[in-house]
């Protein structure tokens, strides 16, 4: 049993945003509110003091690549989750492209006992929409969904056949599943690399059109329509997408979307010293693309910031450029990110809090990103003006691979508590 | 040459031509020249300037011209040298540039010229291993050695190319060579014009300071230089065009194209060529032709960087 006191508060699911205090206690919320209203078996408690640090709900990652079972010397499940509980995460969403793939339920219950044996956090897993992510057959769904999945999505790879996908969409919605879209039409990728456009021209790379994301974009949303399924993009990278997806809301579809503090922060001019860890699926795009993805986070047409953490080996990144691994690390550099964008006045301190925590619990429908009274207390302590120059050899992940190593930025995780308990502290 | 005074060469690595000044342009050009004439006069070809010195020629993607014109380039200032080739390289068994060149750095060459199918792969082995690099090709990237070997055979025969017309002709989009000629071409002043099927000529290549053109006819009209690229089949087979049958009809510069240029218009190929697919042999082999002289001047180009970036200092 517990107080925190002193903090500013930011629930946004609740509509907090005031000091207050919040108690807990049986690693479950008791009260937010006002000290003076606290209820009389807390007066006399332990109290955390959260002086000049924001208090949240603790924050929700969609997209996460933790590797294991299989592709363990890039990450594991525990080191994946204390990266999380670094960044200020307590509920994380791990990707299937993992060996095995995790196109069933032996996978999906591996990965969760897992989790819940050695990991700090809570681990939910997204299963495969197609067997071994191939894009030919359904994966088992069903069978995954009894042992716990979140969402379906073949990430790492895109359906290519309509048909398929259709079917997909079909059979989620018996289970009430969003289907996680990772955008990629191959044939227009071909061998690309980074953007294309004037930068690809410039730096002699293979380019990935914007239209390559789009156009899988288009058709999945016609889908959603015609088939009534819950659809989230990931990582959405481009200026179309953002209007197609607020289109799509307007027309009532279930529609969302993601991005990633990469593709919030950074452009494809960063492809400059063909250094690989500015490579991933979909690329940086452009100034304007990235100018029109901080609006639609900004007005809520994509509700959440998820990290598409991608941890890989150093000598999957130190080398040619187009042989290099795509993605990057970022659980642990996120709110850094997010805050400099707070910090530029592109989002609220609130609207920041909302795409870490409500936006993203909505689109799996978890009761997890709120401080209400009687849920898990899972919370996030940070301070905004704090400075941390980002030093990859201090990262709890096993990947070192980050866009955003030796860059200066304020702010700072400073407690990350779940189910009540203090799991990382800065 | 080697007893002339040296004056300071301000780079450790010629990875690609935005890094020259139009002063290092002419330095290079001036070199090659001086070079050029020292070996004419000679009857045995060879002078001690990198005497001791270790060039280690890393060709990671088969390259038959390059090569020999490194190679030659080197031999002639009494280098020492080791060939690495694509078929001999770990490379080909997985392994990465990073730990291909550390091993290698421990032969302590002196520079690397390195050929590879990938671009950037010079910066990031010039980054790393922070050794002289001379980048031979790096994917689609750039090929700066071919473009200023390009540039002295044109200063050749007129004496700049400040304010003419030059035209490249061909798969833009994939050729390193018409890249680096296109940015070094611009920093000289010439006004370049880049033509080919729009499938291999984007519109957002006319950043890179050309002017587009889809019709040969035009894009030769007036123009003092037209510079053929070779064309390969294997973008056929990728759809970028229809049939090499077609390709000739619409980009193959022939007799009839070389009446509309200039009169006395020089005509270029970086070889290997496609006769009767990109250029009709009489043009090839007629006077205006310069394509032998670029690969004699290959040589006199390689060795002026050579000896920049390795020779006595002063």
């Amino acid at each position: 049993m517990y107080v925190i006191i002193n903090g500013h508060v930011i629930d946004p699911a609740n509509n907090v945003n005031r000091k207050c205090v919040i108690a807990v206690e049986k690693g479950k919320i008791a009260f937010v509110g006002n000290r003076r209203n606290l209820p009389v078996e807390f007066k006399k408690a332990d109290v955390m003091d959260a002086s000049g640090c924001y208090v949240a709900p603790g924050f929700i990652d969609l997209h996460v690549h933790l590797r294991e079972p299989g592709l363990e010397y890039k990450e594991t499940i525990v080191t994946g989750a204390r990266a999380a509980a670094a960044g200020g995460f307590t509920t994380i969403v791990c990707m299937p492209n993992t060996e095995p793939v995790n196109d069933g339920g032996e996978v999906t219950n591996f990965i969760r006992k897992k989790a819940q044996r050695e990991a700090s956090i809570n681990v939910l897993c997204a299963g495969a929409i197609s067997k071994n992510l191939e894009g030919k057959e359904l994966a088992r769904i069903g069978e995954m969904k009894e042992a716990g999945i979140v969402a379906i999505t073949d990430d790492g790879h895109c359906v290519m056949n309509a048909g398929l996908m259709r079917r997909a969409m079909e059979y989620a919605n018996g289970f009430d599943l969003p289907l996680f879209i990772h955008a990629q039409d191959y044939d227009l990728c071909m061998s690309g690399v980074m953007n294309e456009g004037e930068n690809s021209v410039r730096f002699g790379l293979p380019g990935i059109p914007a239209a390559a994301e789009d156009v899988i974009v288009a058709r999945d949303i016609e889908l959603a329509a015609l088939t009534g399924a819950r659809v989230h993009f990931c990582h959405a990278s481009t200026a179309r997408q953002a209007r197609m997806i607020k289109d799509a809301q307007r027309r009532g579809l279930k529609i969302t979307g993601e991005v990633t503090p990469h593709h919030l922060a950074l452009t494809d001019e960063a492809c400059s010293t063909y250094d690989a860890d500015f490579k991933m699926y979909p690329p940086l795009r452009t100034s304007n693309d990235r100018k029109a993805l901080r609006k639609a986070l900004a007005e809520g047409v994509l509700c959440a910031i998820a990290t598409d953490h991608a941890p890989h080996a150093e000598n999957e990144k130190k080398c040619e450029f187009e042989i290099a691994a795509n993605g990057v690390v970022g659980l642990e550099t996120a709110l850094n990110v997010a805050l400099s964008l707070v910090e530029r006045k592109t989002l609220s301190l609130s609207q920041m809090v909302y795409a870490f925590t409500e936006g993203p619990a909505k689109v799996i429908g978890s009761a997890a990103g709120a401080l209400s009274a009687g849920s898990d207390a899972d919370i996030t302590i940070f301070s905004t003006s704090e400075k941390t120059v980002i030093d990859t050899a201090k990262f709890h992940s096993k990947g070192k691979n980050s866009p955003f190593k030796g860059m200066e930025f304020k702010g700072k995780v400073k407690k990350t508590i779940f189910h009540g308990k203090t799991i990382y502290e800065d | 040459m080697a007893r002339r005074k040296k004056k300071a060469f301000p780079h450790k690595a010629i990875l690609g031509i935005e890094a020259l000044s139009v002063d290092d342009v002419r330095y290079i050009i001036d070199t090659a020249r001086n070079l050029r004439s020292v070996f004419k006069r000679r009857r045995i070809k060879k002078t001690p300037a990198l005497q001791g010195r270790t060039v280690l020629n890393l060709f990671l993607e088969p390259s038959t011209r390059t090569r020999v014109s490194f190679e030659l380039a080197e031999k002639r200032l009494s280098a020492d040298i080791i060939n690495i080739a694509a078929a001999s390289s770990a490379i080909v068994k997985g392994e990465s540039i990073f730990d291909t060149g550390r091993t290698l750095l421990a032969m302590s060459p002196d520079l690397i010229v390195i050929r590879h199918k990938m671009g950037g792969s010079p910066h990031f082995l010039h980054k790393h291993l922070e050794i002289p690099v001379i980048n031979a090709g790096d994917g689609i990237n750039q090929h700066p050695t071919q473009a200023l070997l390009d540039l002295l055979s044109i200063l050749d025969r007129i004496d700049t190319v400040e304010g003419k017309t030059i035209t490249i002709v061909g798969d833009i989009k994939h050729s390193r060579v018409a890249r680096s000629n296109v940015l070094l071409l611009k920093k000289m002043g010439a006004k370049v014009r880049l033509c080919g099927p729009p499938t291999l000529l984007q519109p957002e290549y006319a950043t890179l300071g050309g002017e587009i053109f889809y019709d040969l006819k035009q894009a030769v009209e007036g123009a003092h230089v037209v510079m053929m690229l070779r064309v390969q089949l294997e973008r056929m087979k990728m759809g970028y065009f229809p049939t090499t049958n077609e390709y000739r009809r619409l980009y193959c510069f022939t007799a009839k194209h070389l009446k509309l240029a200039r009169k006395n218009a020089l005509v270029m190929h970086p070889g290997p060529m496609n006769r009767w697919v990109e250029i009709e042999p009489e043009v090839a082999d007629s006077e205006n032709s310069l394509i032998l002289d670029q690969v004699a001047n290959g040589i006199s180009i390689r060795m002026a960087l050579l000896y920049l970036l390795l020779g006595e200092k002063g």
